[in-house]
């Protein structure tokens, strides 16, 4: 086990390496962050003072020689736009982000796969069409359409829930959280509720297939021989020989829902860190572009290995595998 | 499902709470976030809005961007290289400290120190030297004669040397140095998500209508009018250009409409022999460029047919532009006209220049800068193809447009430029003069040349005496529009909208200030 996680780690140094090279160069590529942060009337010597406080009057590669000597002392850049470390601008953005990824990928996975089995067991029944058919919709409908249609009904028609913004927070652990605040639970509920359709119709049908191909298998067939009730049956041996791919899906989701929740946290205004790389992006605030992608890839890496211990967990075979070599 | 109902039993409890909240409590939401607090940190409209709140200025733009004293109670130029202002006496700092001329003079100290500003200040100050004179009098004195004085001084708020002496931007941010002599107290800032502030009663123009003000971005407009809708908010800014008819007619939702400073006009690259998008009919480069010819560029002015853009696409929320600054300002040559639209007389003045079939040239615009401006564009190029030039449009991101138009990229292109200043120089300098690098003429695109102009801009910007310089600057306007150094199309409108019994006094910088809500009921 620890020679494979060892291994998976010099693996990772590599993807870093190669990443900061395509994220540094592909980000300044991108037109002139000096045209966009200066006032209109901002003048020849004006310009040229911005220029140099930025260090954008260095070529190329010796800012990224800066940005790679600082990275490796656990300094991202300083945001252009807000002067702050870029780190500190995104840690400040992550809590939002995570409490509604975290949010959201729990009720995908308590609604998702109860849903999904029941849908696997009886495929014919009312029932279990219409779990289908809903994570048809859930899938193919675009968020930002779902999001408006939630805050059109939700806040604006029936008034029940506020329709944008991150309600009060309060801390926990260091951390300012709104999970545990009647405000901020209603503030949360359906940001988090969009972005979770799209994975609860994902683990929904995964589920389902998963389901459709194990009840088959010699294995089950066997089990019930063995005398089994239905109930242990699925929810210990089918249960665990579909979780696979699930986890495999879900792992590599969760990445996704805290990178990447743009959309959501647009529509819903959520002070996350998909607003700040969107809006970053739009000021061509480099270093929080560079910094943010960085820690993406970081977190990406994470997630996968924390995703293969989880098979060898659930699949003997990957932990033999491993031993063998 | 047990969190789910818990959820939405929780956000009924919690809207009950909201709506019992204090009436005295004002929610803005605006498009655009500012980038920090520090008042000195980047010159953007989004920035000095925040600013506005927390301190004050030592003259003021009012709502149709005239001077009005600030901390300054009056001002004069003693001659022309040197200004005296006469400060208001009896103002305090919000921790009760007396306002002085020091506080003016380390301001002066304190602006050129804010490293990384990622839009300095300090082209405000550069060459202007202050000294306290007594107490309650400043002299600024400049080496040559300078007759921007008074629009310069408006953009820069006055700091306190005590709470301000060795503050960074962090100290700003954090609220511990944002002690202002304005009518808000800063209470919270998180960026993001909310500027949260309260009143000052002691305010030396008198107590704010609001106890409590708080200021959220929501940038995306859909989200900004359902916020509005849903109670969350009580104004919003930039109401979307295709919601405003829909709002207007919206008994539960009051739009609030003005002139803003921002006219929105076509740029031709009329000074180069060469022009790159500039290509005969079979996609050669055309040499030579055909809109240094005047009847060329006239020709291409009279197919745009100015009314029909502002009724249609505009839907009516434009008003026709003359020239460079809108009605009202500084500098407006009332002798101009809209631009007439005849695409008979254009056909034929093509034809005279020597392009009886047309040429072909791309139109370059923004798709996510100005109102409508992706439809503009599109909406010019159909027109222009009319009398025979074939027009392709290209639409770029703002993050790229300016910087790729600097280059020299571009032949014909739709620009704007707001008049910051409340008068005509910005535009002057910055679009009609010919371009030199380095100098105050530089740095943003243009496409005009005229040596004649040059003369009458430069003797206006070393000309103090008012009446004289706004002669000069007319003059200037009128020869270049009438030459059509560009192609003025429309000036846009401001719209906020809010709940009803709330009316919002209209800027034309397009500032959303707590100051100018006003409560009717």
């Amino acid at each position: 086990m620890s020679v494979f996680i060892i291994r998976r780690l010099m693996q990772s140094v590599v993807v870093v390496f190669v990443m900061t090279l395509i994220v540094f160069f592909g980000v300044m590529v991108i037109g002139n962050p000096v045209d966009i942060l200066i006032g209109q009337d901002c003048d020849g010597p004006c310009r040229e003072q911005v220029i140099r406080a930025l260090g954008l009057h260095l070529p190329l590669h010796e800012q990224y020689f800066v940005f790679v000597k600082n990275a490796l002392k656990g300094e991202l850049g300083v945001s252009f736009r807000a002067g702050i470390p870029a780190i500190h601008l995104i840690f400040e953005r992550m809590p939002a982000t995570m409490e509604l990824a975290f949010s959201a990928m729990f009720m995908a996975i308590v609604i998702g796969i109860p849903l999904g089995m029941w849908a696997g067991l009886k495929p014919n029944s009312v029932s279990g069409k219409l779990i289908m058919g809903g994570s048809i919709l859930g899938f193919s409908l675009p968020s930002f359409w779902v999001g408006l249609m939630f805050i059109m009904i939700f806040a604006v028609a029936l008034d029940w829930l506020p329709a944008t913004g991150r309600g009060d927070t309060i801390p926990v652990l260091g951390l300012q959280l709104s999970l545990f605040t009647l405000d901020g639970l209603s503030h949360l509920i359906l940001p988090a509720i969009n972005l979770a359709l799209f994975k609860m119709s994902l683990v929904i049908r995964l589920t389902r297939a998963g389901m459709r191909e194990a009840l088959f298998m010699d294995y089950v067939k066997f089990a019930y021989a063995k005398g089994l009730g239905q109930r242990r049956v699925v929810l210990v041996h089918v249960l665990k020989n579909i979780l696979i791919p699930v986890v495999t899906v879900l792992g590599l989701e969760l990445g996704n829902v805290i990178a990447f929740s743009v959309v959501t946290e647009t529509v819903f205004s959520w002070p996350g860190m998909g607003k700040l790389i969107i809006d970053s992006i739009d000021v061509l605030d480099r270093p929080v572009v560079v910094a943010y992608l960085m820690i993406t890839v970081f977190m990406f890496i994470f997630i996968n290995l924390v995703v293969d211990i989880f098979y060898s967990m659930l699949d003997p075979r990957v932990r033999l595998q491993g031993a063998e070599r | 499902m047990k969190n789910l109902l818990a959820g939405l039993v929780s956000g009924v409890a919690a809207t009950l709470l909201w709506s019992a909240a204090s009436a005295d409590e004002l929610k803005l939401a605006v498009k655009t976030e500012t980038s920090g607090i520090d008042p000195h940190w980047q010159t953007l409209i989004v920035n000095i809005q925040i600013d506005r709140h927390f301190f004050d200025h030592l003259i003021e733009f009012g709502d149709k961007m005239e001077l009005v004293p600030g901390l300054a109670a009056s001002w004069k130029a003693l001659d022309d290289k040197t200004w005296e202002f006469k400060l208001r006496e009896g103002v305090k700092w919000q921790d009760g400290s007396p306002f002085t001329a020091d506080d003016v003079v380390f301001t002066w100290e304190r602006i050129p120190q804010v490293v990384n500003a990622p839009g300095p200040f300090s082209q405000y100050i550069r060459g202007k030297k202050v000294t306290k004179v007594d107490d309650f009098t400043v002299r600024v004195s400049t080496e040559a004669p300078y007759p921007l004085m008074e629009t310069d001084v408006a953009q820069f708020a006055i700091v306190s040397r005590k709470n301000g002496d060795g503050a960074t931007s962090a100290d700003y941010n954090s609220g511990k140095a944002t002690i202002g002599t304005g009518p808000f107290k800063f209470v919270e800032y998180v960026s993001g998500d909310r500027i949260v502030m309260k009143a000052n009663p002691d305010y030396w123009r008198g107590k704010p209508k609001w106890d409590r003000v708080t200021i959220k971005p929501i940038k995306s407009g859909p989200s900004r009018v359902a916020a509005l809708r849903a109670g969350d908010v009580d104004l919003i800014d930039f109401v979307p250009p295709a919601d405003i008819n829909t709002l207007k007619k919206d008994s539960s939702v009051s739009v609030w409409q003005g002139s803003s400073n921002r006219p929105v006009f076509l740029h031709l690259d009329t000074n180069r022999d060469l022009s790159p998008s500039m290509l005969t009919n079979d996609g050669k480069p055309l040499w030579p460029n055909p809109t240094r010819d005047w009847k060329v560029r006239k020709a291409i002015s009279l197919a745009i047919n100015q009314e029909a853009i502002v009724d249609k696409v505009m839907e009516g929320n434009a008003i026709l532009a003359t020239q460079l600054v809108p009605p009202g300002f500084f500098g407006y040559n009332e002798d101009l006209k809209p631009g007439e639209y005849d695409p008979d007389r254009a056909k034929k003045l093509l034809a005279e220049a020597g392009y009886p079939d047309g040429f072909r040239v791309t139109l370059n615009g923004t798709h996510d800068r100005y109102i409508n401006d992706k439809q503009i564009v599109q909406t010019v190029a159909q027109m222009v193809s009319r009398i025979g030039i074939k027009v392709e449009v290209r639409t770029h991101p703002v993050a790229t447009y300016y910087t790729t138009a600097n280059t020299g990229a571009y032949s014909f292109w739709l620009g704007s430029h707001s008049v910051s200043t409340g008068e005509p120089s910005a535009q002057l300098n910055h679009l009609i003069h010919t371009t030199w690098p380095g100098t105050p003429y530089c740095c943003t695109p243009r496409g005009y040349s005229n040596p004649r102009v040059d003369r009458i801009i430069e003797k206006g910007m070393v000309t103090v005496d008012n009446d004289e310089r706004e002669k000069l600057f007319k003059q200037a306007i009128g020869i270049a529009v009438e030459d059509i150094a560009v192609i003025p199309l429309h000036y846009q409108l401001n719209t906020w909208a809010s709940r009803p019994g709330i009316e919002y006094i209209s800027r034309l910088d397009e500032m959303t200030l707590a100051q100018n809500v006003i409560k009717t009921k």
